[in-house]
């Protein structure tokens, strides 16, 4: 390893990973302040740099899906992709979502965020804000639609596994879930470790996990997910409560 | 769940593609057990011409229900209240720290002025600030320094007329928290714990610790003790009981105030008998004091 220890990766793949994963379609790598960084096209949200052509940095110490992506997991984002993000806040990282994907659906359960959210929405027609509670997926599965192609979740809730199963029912049989678990939100005494642990078991009961990485180097105590629903066939419990 | 919508339809269904304020209802309240394709029923349905078509509506009735969703909760009274209570203390805050620099200031003006009213001893918190916009200016330095008392001054009026708006507005908000804790003390338990409902719903042992979670959160991890209450301290059952008994009154205080907001949530009447529960027990606790 290194001595910058700032820029070392948490896994043993070390920062050549960065390239292994493919970026979807209208996210690109552009130069800012003679920085490499991920950007996207839409208009300005929260005061981040902007170049010539519109594109705008997405940056990763705000935003897990952009830690994600700079951590090179495999996300099979796509462009034009439909998808349901849970816990969109202000809709720093859903406003980047929007800018490449099809269809975005953004569910915020706190009045204050989603405030700034409806400012967000405003003009990017295909970003539908929803003021729900992410743990009752009934409340708004009569305006979601069926087989999403990606089911983003980053919800500071207890029981943020369950949350991932019950709206497992949005998912395309190969669609992605991308999930960042929060530890401090499950139990701020138990090691986050165990914390883990705890929500990939109750995980398993509705989804295959392909890949996890701690994402500490931007976001404290927080585990990147990236898992796809089981199909219904092979379920050994019935994923919805 | 699915009471209101046996038939499992989308949120378009029956709606008039430009009546805004009932398609914005409809995705409100409607609820579905299960997502369908809804983009092609709608088209089926006749309600949009085609997928385009419909996110645009779409579109239009999300921003729309939840703009009037979101204003209804940020505007409630209980929301109100909290944002008072914050600027109250924010504005409190500011106005001392500004006090403070005016003292230090105008400190190095009193010596050698030959005006009268200028004493050292009234320097110091608001109460100097005040004895210092009386000052006349004697030099453009002291213009700015007066300029500054006057600013505090005006803070420090914000801060009374802020904390009778909270008087006033916390007792129709929650009539037996405010009468039981004071109408102050009712708004912080409001703020900390996010609103009417949610304090509610919270167990007393919550309530007796709202404020100490840094305590609280030590002790759990197996630094210090337990803390025996947090913002509740500042009421005079809880400050005004011996050391000893504290941790019972402060427990005691806690359940019925627990209790008060259960009421005012979810009933809005006010019912003397909470209170005279609680006076009775305080005083059989305090008894314990008297008879050692």
């Amino acid at each position: 390893m290194s001595a910058g220890g700032a820029d070392d990766s948490m896994s043993a793949e070390g920062a050549d990973d960065r390239t292994s994963a493919t970026l979807p379609d209208g996210v690109e790598r552009r130069r800012f302040d003679g920085r490499e960084r991920f950007a996207t096209r839409g208009e300005p949200v929260y005061g981040e740099p902007q170049d010539a052509d519109g594109w705008r940095a997405w940056d990763a110490g705000r935003s897990k899906l952009g830690a994600m992506l700079e951590l090179g997991m495999d996300t099979d984002l796509d462009g034009e992709d439909r998808v349901l993000y849970l816990g969109a806040a202000s809709g720093t990282t859903v406003s980047h979502v929007a800018d490449f994907a099809g269809p975005t659906y953004a569910v915020e359960f706190a009045p204050r965020p989603t405030r700034d959210l409806l400012s967000v929405a405003e003009p990017r027609p295909n970003l539908f804000p929803l003021l729900k509670d992410a743990r009752k997926p009934e409340t708004y599965a009569h305006v979601v639609e069926s087989d999403l192609d990606c089911l983003i979740q980053d919800v500071a809730t207890r029981g943020q596994a369950t949350v991932a199963l019950r709206n497992r029912r949005f998912l395309a049989p190969d669609g992605r879930l991308l999930a960042a678990i929060k530890a401090r939100s499950e139990d701020v005494l138990d090691e986050p470790e165990s914390v883990f642990e705890g929500a990939l078991d109750e995980l398993r009961k509705g989804y295959e996990i392909l890949e996890t990485k701690r994402l500490d180097r931007f976001h404290d105590d927080h585990l990147a997910i990236v898992a796809k629903p089981r199909a219904e066939s092979e379920l050994d419990a019935p994923a919805e409560q | 769940m699915s009471g209101s919508n046996p038939e499992q339809t989308g949120w378009f269904t029956d709606i008039d593609p430009k009546d805004i304020e009932a398609a914005a209802n409809a995705i409100s309240e409607g609820t579905a057990d299960q997502p369908k394709n809804w983009p092609a029923k709608a088209i089926e349905s006749g309600f949009a011409n085609d997928e385009d078509g419909y996110y645009e509506a779409l579109h239009e009735a999300t921003v729309h229900a939840t703009r009037e969703a979101v204003t209804a909760q940020e505007t409630s009274d209980d929301q109100q209240l909290q944002y008072s209570i914050a600027a109250m203390d924010d504005v409190e805050r500011t106005a001392n720290e500004l006090a403070e620099r005016l003292a230090e200031w105008a400190g190095s003006l009193v010596e050698g002025s030959a005006q009268e009213e200028r004493a050292a001893e009234d320097l110091g918190g608001v109460d100097g600030a005040r004895a210092v916009a009386a000052w006349t200016p004697q030099s453009p330095a002291e213009g700015r320094a007066v300029s500054l008392a006057d600013r505090i001054v005006d803070l420090d009026d914000e801060r009374a007329a802020l904390r009778t708006f909270v008087e006033t507005h916390a007792p129709e908000v929650a009539p037996n928290l405010a009468a039981m804790a004071g109408p102050v003390l009712a708004a912080r338990l409001l703020s900390l714990a996010g609103g009417l409902e949610s304090l509610a719903k919270k167990p007393a042992g919550t309530v007796q610790v709202l404020g100490a979670e840094d305590a609280l959160f030590a002790h759990l991890r197996g630094r210090g003790s337990s803390p025996k209450h947090g913002v509740i301290f500042t009421h005079e059952y809880v400050r005004g009981t011996h050391p000893e008994n504290r941790g019972s009154a402060a427990r005691a205080f806690a359940g019925k105030l627990a209790i008060a907001a259960r009421i005012d949530h979810y009933s809005g009447e006010f019912k003397q008998s909470v209170h005279d529960d609680l006076d009775e027990r305080i005083a059989t606790i305090r008894e314990r004091e008297a008879g050692q």
